[in-house]
């Protein structure tokens, strides 16, 4: 399938497709970054992912209708409050249900798994009756569209990079909160040793709630995101939780780093796959890899051998 | 008592023969034609809820592909009945007579060499056994061998499963595509699409289903259902009395694969037809929600969760469509929080106990009796 | 006190040069040490002194980063913990490994050496040999009157006896301990010095222990490791009164 290609084509093929995958990596960081935080601080699975983001997607629709209607001067900013709004709103649920739902089930990981895949197929239906089956997409302001030339042949969208850069500074942001800040330093005590860290004064239901609160804050920023790639419907998550989850499992769970890794290399070779088949075999092609080498090293890309 | 085979305690012949009165009496005495197939096709379900039990309830191994399983006995089956369906004189018509419909309207000119095998009954038969044996020796050596369990099984054979819808219905000239393999007629000459070719089947299902269930129940009684109990709790422990602790994950999943696989044979055979929709993420990981809700330590309450949930669906989904997701999440959320052992640790909890006291149905006190009882009934506690 | 009928030099279970890195960190550093036949070999030391990570090192819960360890000749460090075991080394964890669901009998069962194949688990029956076995070990480990009760409800002290007694049943030549009285009372404790006592003779044992008047009473050898090297070795007036023992063990 190659060989029809020079070089220089492929090349530009390449560069092309990958800049095209930007959001899709960015959707994918997002996700896998809650998620992560979730899985690797709490332990917790949280097949509920897909729905939060879809929540956040839905938030930046009703943004972009309402500042259609109401605010047309400002509509070219929309999108700042969209986003920040889909944190709200999705990190708001998240409290809710870690407050319900998750506290009762820490330490039964497959539990937790069962538990939330239920809350998404009762999210997916709330969001049927109260936004409607059918699914909307959201107006991008003029200043998002077209895209830049950097060669002849290859193009960068402007959307893409708009995202990219969101999603850079959020992953610096959670970092810098996870590994810098006091509020880090003490989910990371909960998660080593839940009983001392409440003995020394740490808040741990509060920090957990927090914790699961950011996780789906995030997914919700990623579903803003994901408006510029898809349409929102009720069910639109639910095809992104398998490659997400994935994507934290080959990252190695723990490690930040390792789910940008992750994320970059699933969602470019998707992203070059289908250039050269159809899309449903690049995903095929893509995750049997993914599924394969997690056979061969299942401890994921990135992990400190500790001792046991 | 003394003629029964030693592996059944005098509660499981009693439970094996209500369940068999329920579903070889009852339910043909009682349902019409159409209601009796229906009970049939659930009942290809509880396969993969028994081997479930076994699996992710005894062993604490939690699939969330077993739709692959159920697809490879379904479409191994369909494979061999869309052969025979397809044959030159029926598919004249076709520009490549002899080959299924599909195919050719896919501009697939010869039969595909995965196709060739399933011209045979006995080796039809053969492969709807042997290849989920092997596809699930294959993952499991793989993911076993190196100390994957837990969550992350759960989440790579959920992969493998999104994985298998995909390609199925990616490859549609080869698979049939999204509408799978439809058009089914006859099983070696016999019409299975006759009222009474139905009415047999359906016996033929439970047959099947009971003797499954009598397997499951025989490993359970070996040392083997002990190990896996044991497994599940301290594998460690396990592991340093020496056993391969790998090789019973890998013969559990193995034997669950082969369950489900079964299952979907018979769900093709009485459903005359085998689709992608069965494969996938969500039949999958509501397989896993029969077992949870019959109790998933019960093999019995497999069977009754099984039914009880899809009575359930296909009642408020014809009249309440919208309320059947959310009851189908409410259920996954109660069997977790509220009922962890199910339909049977209600019974174990609040009907047992009167029967017993009314019954007197208490063990002789000999050691080895009562050490039955117990490994029979103390894990559902 | 030591070997009867066998050449010195011909140790039961010798480890030489046997290193464990954890990302740099070197928990057990080039350490070397014979245990020989019919032995009473304890090894004690300081928190983090790798006591533990020994034990692991050789049942092959633990993969060594270099050196050696031979049992009766064998390379253990090549092998599957399911080889190691059925070569004849038996473990005891520190927190009571036991099967709660199960009966005493069943977790007894399942240590007893026979079926350990998928098919030989399958096909095992539960014939009087079996039954007799249990029923004699039930005993030794004061547990007999409880045969068909389920673990979980045994007390911290005779789930210990129930893991010894299920190594016991294992019936292994090198049996490894750690910290079999850990979390026990004054009572117990006594109770499982007999116990230990009981089931030491004709195998070799390799303890870990905390308890000093434990280990002078079964001690032949005594083992001081200190981060992850041996510190001093020998019998236990020997080793107590080595200053540099004192200075980082038992001084406090």
């Amino acid at each position: 399938m190659l060989g029809d290609y020079s070089l220089g084509d492929l090349g530009a093929i390449f560069a092309m497709q990958g800049f095209a995958g930007l959001i899709l990596f960015s959707v994918y960081v997002l996700m896998a970054l809650g998620l992560a935080i979730i899985f690797g601080q709490m332990g917790v699975i949280n097949m509920a992912h897909g729905e939060f983001m879809i929540l956040g997607a839905y938030v930046t629709y009703f943004c972009s209708e309402f500042f259609q209607a109401q605010l047309p001067s400002l509509f070219p900013a929309y999108f700042f409050v969209a986003m920040a709004l889909a944190f709200v709103a999705s990190g708001a649920l998240g409290m809710l249900v870690e407050w319900t739902l998750i506290k009762r089930l820490y330490k039964r990981p497959l539990d937790t798994l069962l538990a939330t895949w239920g809350l998404s197929l009762i999210l997916q239906q709330t969001y049927r009756s109260v936004f409607g089956p059918r699914e909307v997409g959201v107006v991008l302001p003029d200043w998002l569209l077209g895209s830049l030339p950097v060669t002849d042949v290859i193009e960068v969208p402007i959307n893409g990079v708009f995202v990219m850069c969101l999603t850079t500074l959020i992953t610096v942001t959670v970092a810098l909160l996870m590994y810098k800040s006091r509020w880090g330093q003490q989910v990371r005590a909960v998660v080593q040793n839940r009983v001392m860290a409440g003995a020394v004064g740490i808040d741990t239901e509060k920090v957990d709630r927090l914790t699961f609160g950011l996780g789906c804050g995030i997914a919700g920023v990623a579903g803003s995101a994901f408006t510029m790639i898809g349409s929102t419907g009720p069910t639109s998550g639910q095809l992104y939780i398998v490659d997400t989850f994935l994507i934290v499992v080959f990252g190695g769970a723990t490690s930040l780093l390792g789910t940008i890794a992750s994320a970059f290399s699933i969602s470019q070779t998707q992203s070059t796959l289908e250039f050269f088949l159809s899309g449903s075999m690049a995903k095929v092609i893509t995750l049997l890899t993914v599924v394969a080498i997690l056979m061969l090293r299942p401890q994921g890309l990135f992990t400190l051998k500790v001792r046991r | 008592m003394k003629t029964a085979p030693s592996f059944l305690n005098r509660r499981d012949m009693l439970a094996l023969a209500v369940v068999a009165a329920l579903l070889l009496i009852v339910f043909p005495a009682l349902l019409d034609g159409f209601r009796l197939n229906l009970v049939g096709k659930y009942l290809t379900y509880a396969f993969v809820a028994v081997g479930l039990v076994l699996c992710w309830g005894y062993g604490g191994i939690l699939s969330l592909g077993q739709g692959v399983f159920f697809a490879l006995g379904g479409y191994g089956m369909a494979m061999y009945l869309k052969l025979e369906a397809s044959s030159v004189e029926n598919t004249k018509i076709q520009s490549t007579p002899g080959i299924p419909d599909f195919m050719d309207w896919n501009q697939i000119t010869e039969l595909p060499y995965f196709w060739q095998p399933f011209h045979s009954l006995p080796l039809t038969i053969l492969l709807i056994i042997l290849v989920p044996a092997f596809f699930a020796f294959v993952i499991g050596s793989a993911m076993f061998k190196r100390r994957v369990s837990g969550v992350y099984f759960a989440i790579i054979t959920q992969a493998i499963a999104a994985i298998a819808t995909i390609l199925i219905i990616g490859q549609q000239g080869y698979t049939g595509g999204v509408n799978g393999i439809t058009d089914l007629r006859t099983l070696h000459g016999w019409d299975i699409r006759t009222d009474s070719a139905k009415f047999i089947l359906y016996f033929v299902n439970v047959v099947l289903l009971l003797s499954v269930v009598g397997l499951a129940l025989f490993v359970r009684a070996s040392k083997l259902g002990r190990i896996l109990v044991a497994m599940r709790e301290k594998e460690d422990r396990v592991r340093f009395s020496g056993y391969s602790v790998a090789n019973f994950q890998i013969f559990v999943f193995c034997l669950a694969g082969v369950f489900a696989a079964l299952g979907g044979a018979m769900f093709t055979l009485q459903v005359g037809f085998m689709s992608p929709s069965l494969v996938g993420i969500v039949p999958s990981i509501e397989m896993v929600i029969f077992t949870a809700v019959g109790g998933r330590m019960s093999l019995f309450g497999a069977i009754y969760g099984t039914l009880a949930v899809n009575f359930a669906k296909t009642s408020l989904s014809e009249s309440f469509p919208e309320l059947w997701l959310l009851g189908l999440g409410g259920l996954f959320i109660a069997v977790v929080l509220a009922f962890p052992n199910g339909l049977a640790g209600i019974w174990n909890d609040y009907v047992q106990p009167p029967i017993d006291r009314a019954l007197k149905l208490r063990p002789k006190h000999q050691g080895d009796d009562v050490a039955k009882q117990a490994a029979s009934t103390a894990p559902a506690e | 006190m030591t070997t009867i009928g066998t050449p010195p030099k011909d140790y039961l279970l010798a480890v030489e040069a046997l290193t464990v890195s954890f990302d740099g960190f070197k928990a057990v550093n080039d350490l070397s040490f014979y245990v020989d036949e019919n032995e009473i070999r304890v090894i004690i030391g300081p928190n983090g002194a790798g006591k533990t990570t020994v034990l692991d090192l050789i049942c092959g819960k633990t993969k060594a980063t270099a050196g050696s360890i031979r049992f009766r000749g064998a390379e253990l460090t090549k092998m599957s913990e399911s080889q190691i075991v059925l070569s004849g080394v038996g473990r005891k964890f520190q927190t009571p490994s036991i099967y709660d669901d199960l009966t005493i009998f069943e977790n007894l069962e399942i240590s007893y050496p026979k079926g350990r194949s998928v098919w030989g688990a399958l096909t095992f029956k539960r014939d009087q040999a079996v039954r007799d076995r249990v029923e004699e070990v039930s005993e030794i480990i004061f547990l007999k009157d409880k045969l068909h009760e389920r673990a979980a409800f045994l007390s911290h002290g005779q789930k210990q006896w129930l893991e010894i007694g299920m190594l016991l049943i294992q019936d292994p030549e090198l049996l490894m301990l750690d910290e079999p009285v850990a979390g026990m009372s004054v009572s117990e404790r006594i109770k499982t010095a007999e116990l230990l006592n009981t089931i030491i003779k004709n195998r070799s044992v390799l303890v870990i222990e905390h308890d000093m008047k434990f280990v002078e009473d079964i001690a032949h050898k005594v083992t001081v490791l200190h981060q992850g090297k041996i510190l001093s070795e020998g019998s236990m007036q020997k080793v107590k009164t080595d200053p540099k023992v004192v200075e980082v063990y038992l001084g406090h």
